[in-house]
């Protein structure tokens, strides 16, 4: 991309074409002999890192499209369909969504390198421009792509976002019925957000495109900021640029691949596993992890329509910054001050991030509105000047004089320090469920917990009877086909027996030639029936409130672990708090509440409900159901072996998920170790 | 982009039977996708409601103003906060009225703003009496 190009392939083919069009030349021009200056770090790896995730986002979004069906009513049954019957549904589904978080991620290093690295000075103004507009639309791709599995966080998300521009003057209510498409969130507003959910990672890749086009123009910056000036500044882009990179995606893809497939759920939010409902708001709506420090600059600010100006300039400010800073030093590697004030604004982010997590009240408003004002004063008081007043340290004159002045000092462990800045950056998340003065359930072991956890086929075996006979009076179990008892990784039924456990029920079918609805016996096709026809039906048999379906139970109840408890969750992929809270729940039943506390008439006393006041009677008792393995029947045994059922219920893949991880990891292990011989090989001569 | 033909006409008026709804006591009905709560307050509501020094109000308004006269004991409001739309709990707060729990926001039992970040009341929606027990909303 930066003029006519040299290249002359052999092959008289090739040759046809490129005198017709020089496709060819231009790849080659930019993506083989293009001088890349000699010094750039791993921090520089992040382009084509991202340029990865884009593809990959592309491609599983695709696929999923594919299977999936955007209407309010179908949309929630169809994505959990993709994950339970699509041949390796549950792995595209965790691709694409764990591919999001990664996504922003990756952007967030390359955004902060830029910014400490002076990428955005002259001559790079418009290269810098162009990456804030990106940024921008993966902000309105990620959002629009958390509303379509049209759980309750995606539902109550797109509520309190699309409000936002109601705060324009005038034009605001025109704007959020433009953006519903009726008189609030619903089907219509699905059906727009999947369009541009589709049509925005394209105008992505277009703007990359300009990107690199821009990047290529005034070649890369680099850590030492000055232009390269000799050929010995610089190397060809293959092979030595093409290999960093190489070693740099491997090893992003083993921290990608951590989250696929041993913790697809850690940056998620439980709430999301419930169905939309308009008519009840989660306790606590918090964004995705990644907008976190713009959530918590909005909610900073008392007045409205200044919240959301502040929150839209936080990032628009970015566009300004190569005029806000006018300092000649490039790199804040040569700006004693400078570089202090970067980490202190990392750390305001991440600070932000963390309080845009938690409720807003006392003590969290009021730092946020400190934070808030750090953020600005950043761009808009200390870097004008800084510009001014700091005394840059000399920069050498060429990138080769600052490779000899380096030399014998080791290259940054870029593993190390991803994780460190992951671990701080994920400090941000933490899924605040209302859980005051509720106990938190005990902790538990668990035969599908870790990294090798698999189901306890009796437990699961005995839990099925205890659904059937207990649960299923009350709660239905909607996701669950007969046929999935013989699913592999399940309770490890035969078809047989799972043909012989449908025939038992009667299942309502029909129409016939007559027109009526009739009866039959359960095959293994069929799902589990219902044990009220109607959620109105179910909820005037149960004093108002129709019990929750069972099939993802597990996974849509959570309970806050706390900082730092939740990092350390990280390493140890502790993912049990639905289980963990399902056991204690059924345990938690108390006939004498304790002194001073009353539940309402028609309600239960329970430890670890939130409120403690439950609907639920108490449903399981010693010896109620009968089991033919000889295990304990008692109340703790029956949650314990039906809530690892729930967990299969929720999760049918598990096994499968964990096993495939195993097998990835080992390749990616083996692929990065080479990549990284490879690359020693390569640069083994240009250092 | 507009509302289709089809939503619009979804959005046609509906008729609410108050009967049933015994004094202190609301129901929550749904007229074009949003929650409309209608509260049958009690003599205390009514009071706290019209006590309050209506100038000292983030967002002023009289209790009068926000119900049909003749009806004073019915409350007819969208509940959905007008900070960032949350539907607000009835019969929660300090206010004997609403509590948003997005973001603390607390309504009076004349569904005003009272305490927290929203800017203004709970709308009224458009509704007439069509008899004394029933109202058309719309």
């Amino acid at each position: 991309m930066s003029g006519p190009s040299e290249f002359k392939p052999n092959n008289p083919a090739l040759q046809w074409i490129e005198r017709r069009l020089p496709i060819l030349g231009l790849m080659h021009s930019s993506f083989v002999a293009y001088p890349t200056p000699r010094n750039l770090n791993y921090w520089y790896t992040f382009g084509a890192i991202l340029s990865m995730m884009l593809g990959v986002q592309i491609l599983t979004g695709v696929i999923l499209a594919m299977h999936y069906t955007p209407h309010a009513d179908l949309a929630f049954k169809s994505v959990e369909l993709i994950v339970r019957d699509v041949n390796y549904g549950w792995l595209l589904r965790n691709m694409h969504a764990c591919g999001a978080s990664m996504f922003f991620f990756a952007v967030y290093i390359h955004m902060l390198r830029g910014l400490y690295y002076g990428s955005y000075k002259e001559p790079r103004e418009v290269l810098w421009i162009l990456g804030v507009i990106i940024y921008l639309l993966m902000m309105a791709t990620g959002f629009m792509g958390y509303v379509l599995p049209w759980g309750q966080m995606s539902f109550w998300g797109a509520t309190v976002i699309t409000n936002l521009f109601s705060a324009v003057p005038y034009v605001g209510e025109s704007i959020v019925t433009l953006l519903w498409g009726g008189y609030s969130v619903g089907n219509p507003t699905l059906n727009r957000f999947f369009s541009l959910h589709y049509l925005l990672p394209f105008l992505i890749a277009g703007v990359v495109v300009l990107h690199v086009w821009a990047l290529h123009v005034a070649g890369q910056n680099n850590p030492d900021g000055v232009e390269p000036k000799t050929p010995k500044d610089t190397v060809a882009f293959t092979p030595y640029a093409t290999i960093k990179d190489m070693f740099g995606v491997s090893c992003f893809l083993l921290f990608y691949a951590w989250f696929i497939f041993y913790m697809p759920n850690y940056l998620g939010d439980a709430d999301n596993y419930i169905p939309a409902n308009p008519g009840v708001t989660p306790p606590h709506i918090v964004p995705e992890w990644y907008y976190l420090p713009f959530y918590a600059i909005l909610r900073s600010i008392p007045n409205k329509l200044a919240g959301v100006i502040g929150m839209f300039s936080a990032i628009i400010i970015l566009c300004f910054l190569p005029w806000l800073d006018s300092a000649r030093t490039r790199s804040s590697k040569y700006r004693p001050l400078a570089k202090q004030f970067f980490w202190i604004f990392v750390v305001v982010c991440v600070l932000l991030g963390y309080l845009g997590a938690q409720p807003p009240e006392g003590i969290y408003v009021v730092a946020g509105r400190v934070l808030t004002v750090c953020y600005f004063a950043y761009f808009l008081i200390v870097l004008p000047l800084l510009s001014r007043i700091e005394k840059p340290r000399p920069v050498p004159n060429s990138i080769s004089e600052a490779i000899l002045a380096n030399s014998g000092k080791a290259v940054a462990s870029v593993a190390v320090t991803l994780v460190a800045a992951g671990a701080l950056l994920l400090g941000s998340l933490g899924d605040a469920r209302a859980s005051e003065g509720t106990d938190k359930p005990p902790g538990n072991k668990w035969s599908f917990a870790g990294p090798f956890g698999k189901f306890d086929r009796g437990a699961l075996q005995r839990g099925l009877k205890v659904y059937k006979e207990v649960c299923s009076n009350c709660h239905s179990l909607n996701y669950i086909a007969f046929r999935n008892l013989a699913d592999p990784g399940g309770p490890g039924y035969t078809a047989a027996q799972a043909a012989a456990f449908a025939a038992e029920y009667k299942v309502k079918d029909g129409p016939n030639e007559q027109g009526d609805m009739f009866e039959r016996p359960g095959r293994t096709a069929d799902y589990f029936p219902s044990p009220f026809p109607n959620e109105q039906a179910a909820a005037a048999a149960n004093g108002g409130k129709a019990p929750p379906d069972l099939s993802l139970i597990t996974k849509a109840r959570s309970y806050e672990r706390g900082f730092p408890q939740f990092i350390f969750d990280f390493f140890t992929q502790f993912q049990e708090q639905g289980p963990n809270y399902v056991d204690a729940l059924l345990q938690g039943f108390e006939d004498n509440p304790p002194e001073g506390v009353t539940v309402p008439e028609g309600t239960y006393y329970n430890k670890y409900y939130p409120g403690h006041a439950i609907k639920m009677p108490k449903p399981l008792s010693d010896g109620q159901v009968t089991y033919d393995d000889g295990s304990p029947t008692t109340v703790a045994q029956y949650a314990k072996d039906v809530t690892t059922f729930l967990m299969w219920t929720a999760e049918p893949h598990m096994e499968a998920r964990k096993r495939l991880g195993f097998q990835v990891f080992i390749f990616l292990i083996i692929f990065a170790g080479l990549m990284y011989f490879t690359k020693k090989k390569v640069w083994a001569d240009a250092h | 982009m507009n509302p289709d033909a089809s939503t619009i006409a979804a959005g046609a008026p509906i008729e609410v039977d108050l009967s049933p709804v015994a004094e202190g006591q609301d129901i929550k009905v749904f007229w074009r996708g949003k929650p409309i709560y209608i509260s049958h307050r009690t003599k205390k509501q009514i009071d706290e409601a019209r006590a309050v020094n209506v100038a000292s109000l983030p967002d002023p308004q009289s209790d009068e103003a926000r119900v049909k006269s003749g009806h004073e004991q019915w409350l007819v409001v969208i509940g959905i906060c007008t900070h960032l739309g949350c539907i607000p709990i009835a019969h929660e707060g300090n206010y004997d009225g609403f509590f948003c729990p997005c973001h603390g926001s607390q309504y009076d039992s004349s569904g005003r703003i009272r305490q927290g970040p929203a800017p203004a009341n709970l709308p009224v929606p458009p509704y007439t009496f069509v008899s004394d027990t029933k109202i058309q909303i719309g």
